[in-house]
């Protein structure tokens, strides 16, 4: 984990950079009176200033934390919050998209199944892991290990973070649709528990074929979305300039989609979001699905089913007359 | 009709487009609104065929139920003509036509969504994008669906979703076969977050639908995409496409985008889609009736009387052998 090295700074963050830039500077010379004073006054802006920032993130800021290069990803979290890990590769059928990984963990001395889209940080990365866009390959090796879990009774705990899936040539020729789909419909049946997290980009189909859980929980930076706030922006309003005002008209942030019943809980980050903290996160979201999954395992395996079915039952919002 | 009232017509026809119609489609897809061929008040004489630009005398069009006699292109059906042309004459009876859009998220594009939804009614003469109902087919009930394209992209919303899932949940009560005709650009991106959850919402019906082994075949016609061919439509048990219809994950304008180079010219077409085997068959519209019928009879032949169909436990200890 990357806890400790040099975060890099988003754009609406300068604010601050350039202020923790003059403090550093004043510190380093030799220190008067006069100056100490001018040192406290700026600390103390500096403060005010970062709660400003922070405390009022527009929904495309979010985004951008969401995106950040140095979030934790799939692979972060599972090594965070379980000393096992035990991983599972690919559909059986001719790939192993490094896109989804998936296998064992512990979580108090129960094993669960952790499945989750990946991204890379670096160039090699995301050439392997095709940035966190899956095939429908991918799709097919996570059913594979739905079922798994459902066949050895364990609970499964899905982290998503995927700008959406692949549109490319071999994932439409490979039926991109048809792996998304059968991914719905056979979670929607599966009698243990599902928990769903999604911790950076919910993109669209992609994110919502590990997203038909008992429970979605999202972090606070995180955003869920039918579209890309950019994609949006250049079909309504026929720019890609627009995506903010997209952004927000989409009602893609934590808080806005816990008011639409859509997830169940938000985990909270720490100040300025997760890349600031790896560790920090782990510890929330480890709690979180230590309390959700205590709360499913009560109950009865048609219940679980029963219950997963009733909460996408409910959602949508119409008239009748 | 005289020719003053073909110009005065056309006048109004021309009125109607100046207010502008913008399709909104899920993924991005480069979709444009086709003329509707002939409605009842703005009836023109002649229309163009979109295959060959041959004209066409529209009364002529409409008894071939909209197929070219030259190129044999498949123009897009409304909803209605669509149960028109696949169930028996005075049999369908529409149901749950009181399920209406609202604006849960108060969506403001160039123009708000409360807006798009009058327009879009003037436009289709539909009060949603799609018309669910109970009806014959060759004297088979069936339980069907259609998409009404013109009515904002035929996308799919909060009543979409539900009316879809209704449609469902009265087959599995009345033990009827269930047949849905898409024809989308995806979900809709004015309700957010909660049109996604409708792909969840349906997929979960059709996984009830599928454990009580009832037939569901799934038309695609022209165009099919995105959150629409990734949930539903392609969960068909039988799944069917009429010719050249344009099916498919992602938009072909963000595929080539993506990968940055051209994609073949059949790419994504029904035919396309047969070859890759994703779907059953593509099937001429004239033929349609006929052949699902033939597919209804062909699967209710050997169902067991439910009451017949014992568990394991319950049989008399000399049957488990």
């Amino acid at each position: 984990m990357k806890t400790k090295q040099e975060v890099l700074p988003l754009d609406f963050e300068k604010p601050l950079i350039a202020l923790s830039k003059q403090i550093n500077e004043l510190e380093e010379k030799s220190l008067q009176n006069s100056e100490k004073k001018t040192i406290t006054d700026l600390k103390s802006q500096y403060e005010k200033v970062k709660g400003q920032i922070y405390k009022n993130l527009t929904p495309i800021e979010r985004v951008k934390i969401a995106r950040h290069p140095q979030r934790p990803y799939t692979l972060d979290f599972i090594q965070g919050i379980s000393p096992t890990w035990f991983e599972l590769h690919g559909d059986r059928t001719g790939k192993d998209d490094a896109a989804i990984v998936g296998g064992l963990i512990e979580i108090d001395g129960q094993t669960v199944m952790a499945i989750g889209t990946q991204k890379g940080r670096n160039l090699k990365e995301n050439q392997k892991t095709n940035f966190g866009m899956p095939s429908p390959e991918g799709y097919r090796k996570a059913l594979r290990l739905f079922q798994h879990a459902e066949k050895f009774n364990f609970p499964i705990v899905t982290f998503i973070d995927t700008p959406g899936a692949y549109p490319g040539l071999e994932a439409e020729a490979h039926n991109q649709s048809q792996a998304i789909a059968m991914n719905l419909r056979e979670l929607s049946g599966l009698t243990v528990p599902v928990v769903a997290i999604i911790t950076g980009e919910g993109g669209s189909g992609g994110a919502l074929a590990l997203g038909v859980a008992n429970r979605v929980i999202m972090l606070e930076n995180s955003v869920y979305s039918v579209i890309s706030a950019e994609g949006c922006a250049a079909i309504l309003w026929r720019t890609k300039d627009k995506a903010a005002e997209a952004a927000s008209a989409l009602k893609i942030t934590a808080p806005d989609l816990l008011e639409l019943g859509v997830i169940d809980e938000i985990i909270p980050e720490v100040e300025g979001g997760a890349h600031y903290n790896h560790k920090e996160t782990c510890k929330n979201v480890l709690s979180v699905i230590k309390k959700h999954l205590n709360e499913l395992n009560e109950l009865q395996p048609e219940e679980l089913k029963a219950d997963r079915q009733e909460k996408f039952r409910r959602l949508g919002v119409f008239t009748s007359v | 009709m005289g020719l003053k009232d073909f110009f005065k017509n056309r006048q109004i026809k021309k009125a109607a487009k100046l207010q502008g119609q913008l399709i909104a489609n899920g993924n991005g897809h480069d979709l444009k609104p086709e003329p509707s061929i002939c409605d009842d008040q703005l009836c023109i004489l002649w229309t163009k065929c979109l295959g060959c630009n041959e004209l066409l005398y529209t009364s002529e069009l409409k008894k071939n139920h909209s197929v070219c006699k030259h190129c044999g292109y498949h123009h897009r059906l409304s909803a209605q003509e669509r149960i028109d042309l696949l169930t028996d004459y005075g049999s369908f009876l529409e149901i749950d036509e009181n399920i209406l859009p609202t604006d849960p998220l108060n969506f403001k594009d160039l123009k708000p969504y409360q807006d798009r939804l009058k327009d879009a009614e003037k436009t289709s003469g539909s009060k949603e994008a799609i018309v669910t109902g109970i009806g014959t087919i060759n004297n088979q009930p069936i339980a069907i669906g259609a998409m009404e394209f013109q009515y904002i992209g035929g996308s799919m919303g909060s009543v979409v979703g539900e009316k879809i899932v209704r449609l469902i949940e009265r087959a599995i009560e009345k033990r009827l076969p269930v047949i849905l005709v898409s024809s989308s650009g995806g979900a809709r991106m004015h309700e957010g977050i909660l049109s996604l959850m409708q792909m969840a919402k349906t997929s979960s019906a059709l996984k009830k639908l599928h454990e009580e082994k009832l037939l569901y075949v799934s038309l695609l016609t022209e165009p099919t995409f995105g959150g629409v061919t990734a949930s539903f439509s392609m969960l068909g048990d039988i799944i069917m496409a009429e010719p050249k219809a344009r099916i498919g994950f992602a938009g072909r304008r963000v595929i080539e985008e993506t990968i940055r180079q051209k994609l073949p010219k059949d790419f994504q077409t029904a035919e396309y889609l047969l070859e890759n085997g994703q779907i059953d068959l593509v099937m001429a519209r004239e033929s349609l009736k006929q052949s699902i019928s033939d597919l209804i009879r062909l699967h209710s032949q050997n169902v067991k009387p439910k009451n017949e169909i014992r568990s394991f436990s319950r049989m008399p200890l000399f049957a488990r052998v």
